[in-house]
């Protein structure tokens, strides 16, 4: 059963997006990815409306004392194996928002990590580069 | 009956997380709560711990989408607190890039309104176009958003004249293609019996919740930053004021549609005209004082406040977006209408709520010093110093 969930997982990954506490152009840049020029849907990879029914969570933004306790309700709702997929610097290490009081910290201290992807924003060709770098580790 | 629909913090239909409460008899909405902070990261904090040069790209990050109306506002704050301008090309610049800014802005808004009604059709052609734009914005700055293109005193980076053709066959492209789309989409029975009467925002209300940018102009409500106190190009350049009296959400996309042509017109008319010379001015110090920036960002007016005491950081620097003002007109523009138009009518004002976030500090669950405990907390000591006095 694993197996056929891991198969199903790599051949067409179902995608949550989980915007943290973000400044929406990381948001903005996967739905790119989806638009006419990457049109990422032909590979399968669609975003979903429910954690329930994602196999990988596309998180953005840095994570804020509000947000914290949602995004790991997400992360719990969501079947596993999962993958959880970080975009932008924010996910990294709190980019340029680390002195502030309202941010708890960088994802890997509260949720597993698989794959970061770096850049503010990332372009489009990264944020695939990085889903297909995180599928390949399957 | 009264019952809740709750819709947020993460759900399907936004891209950021907010939450709103729609009360709601049968299938009509009666109220509407709406509760933010998800997405509140402390701006105005960070800001005082860095030094001015720093700040433009703090501030460029509250928003991907006006990413270049706060650093613009901020630079025009602290210029106003130095008693220093820019010097022409540099005004030039920026206001090219604003108002390209403006037609990606409006795009998006145009494309999510359409995902919102189910035309995902609308959404990919329109997104489609936005391309290019962007490819323009990664030539001159180097970057798709978050373009840094703002500096005290000028600008950071030059359009070089070889580009000038590329920007112009890509105004050609926007020209003929927002054609289209404001045919395809204003044409369309079906679209405008879904716009048309909906979420009404009367003239009153407007002025009333004094919301700002295309949801004033689409209830009548003709403000606008760059016609009513111009800085750099904008009072160089020809243009008009688009504005609607219907209030619903068809006048809203109308303006939008609409600005961008004028924004293509601000645009040809400040390539054409642009002058030579620098890009910048030396800027020394800051000298203790204060000032203001104001610059009409695609949402409507954004306004930064910095006062500065002499030192490299600015001791406050206070930030209002157009969000903060235009989301609370949502409690009476989806009043009465059916669930299925609470969707796009709370998309209709092209919220942006990571501008918006502001904070309320909790202690043991309970809210401490919300804006409305603070007034209590004033009045209270004015209180307790008149009792002083009397005795």
């Amino acid at each position: 059963m694993a197996n056929a969930k891991l198969w199903g997982l790599k051949k067409s990954p179902w995608v949550f997006h989980v915007a943290a506490a973000s400044c929406n152009n990381c948001d903005i840049e996967i739905l790119d990815v989806l638009t006419p020029r990457w049109d990422v849907e032909r590979f399968g990879i669609v975003l979903v409306g429910s954690p329930r029914h994602a196999d990988a969570l596309l998180v953005t933004g840095v994570l804020n004392r509000k947000s914290l306790s949602r995004v790991l309700r997400v992360y719990e709702q969501t079947p596993k194996p999962c993958l959880v997929i970080g975009v932008g610097t924010c996910t990294c290490d709190n980019h340029m928002f680390a002195p502030s009081y309202n941010v708890v910290g960088p994802y890997d201290k509260h949720i597993p990590m698989d794959v970061y992807i770096p850049g503010c924003p990332p372009k489009p060709e990264a944020i695939i580069s990085g889903v297909v770098k995180a599928l390949k580790r399957l | 009956m009264k019952r809740i629909v709750p819709i947020g913090p993460y759900h399907p239909l936004q891209e950021e997380p907010e939450f709103f409460k729609l009360i709601v008899e049968g299938e009509k909405v009666v109220d509407l709560e709406i509760n933010i902070g998800y997405n509140h990261r402390g701006h105005e904090f960070i800001a005082q711990k860095m030094t001015y040069d720093q700040v433009p790209f703090l501030v460029e990050r509250i928003c991907g989408i006006c990413s270049d109306s706060h650093p613009y506002a901020y630079v025009m704050a602290v210029e106003d607190a130095a008693h220093i301008e820019a010097p022409p090309r540099a005004q030039y610049i920026r206001t090219i890039i604003g108002e390209l800014e403006r037609i990606h802005s409006h795009y998006l808004w145009v494309g999510l309104a359409g995902h919102f009604i189910g035309y995902n059709t609308v959404w990919m052609w329109v997104w489609r176009y936005r391309e290019p734009l962007l490819d323009i914005f990664e030539l001159i700055m180097g970057n798709r958003n978050h373009y840094a293109i703002n500096k005290i005193g000028g600008a950071r980076r030059d359009i070089l004249p070889e580009h000038y053709g590329t920007i112009e066959k890509y105004l050609d492209l926007v020209e003929k293609k927002t054609t289209m789309f404001t045919k395809a989409v204003l044409d369309d029975p079906v679209i405008r019996a879904r716009l048309e009467n909906v979420g009404i925002l009367t003239k009153e209300d407007a002025i009333g919740f004094g919301v700002l940018g295309p949801t004033a102009r689409g209830s009548g409500y003709a403000i606008d930053v760059r016609k009513d106190d111009p800085y750099d190009a904008y009072d160089k350049v020809d243009w008009d004021m688009i504005v609607f009296d219907e209030g619903d959400i068809l006048a809203k996309a109308k303006v939008r549609l609409l600005e961008c042509y004028e924004s293509i017109k601000i645009v040809r008319q400040c390539l054409r005209d642009m002058p030579d010379g620098p890009i910048e001015t030396r800027v020394d110090e800051i000298p203790p004082g204060e000032g203001i920036g104001r610059h009409e960002a695609p949402r409507g007016e954004v306004f930064h406040y910095v006062r500065s005491d002499g030192s490299n950081m600015p001791a406050r620097h206070k930030i209002r977006a157009p969000s903060f003002m235009n989301i609370p007109s949502n409690v009476v523009a989806v009043r009465g209408y059916s669930i299925a138009d609470a969707a796009l009518v709370l998309a209709a004002v092209d919220p942006c709520y990571c501008c918006t976030e502001r904070t309320v500090v909790l202690e043991n669950g309970k809210k401490k010093l919300t804006g409305h405990d603070l007034l209590r907390l004033s009045r209270q000591k004015t209180e307790a110093i008149r009792r002083r006095y009397r005795r």
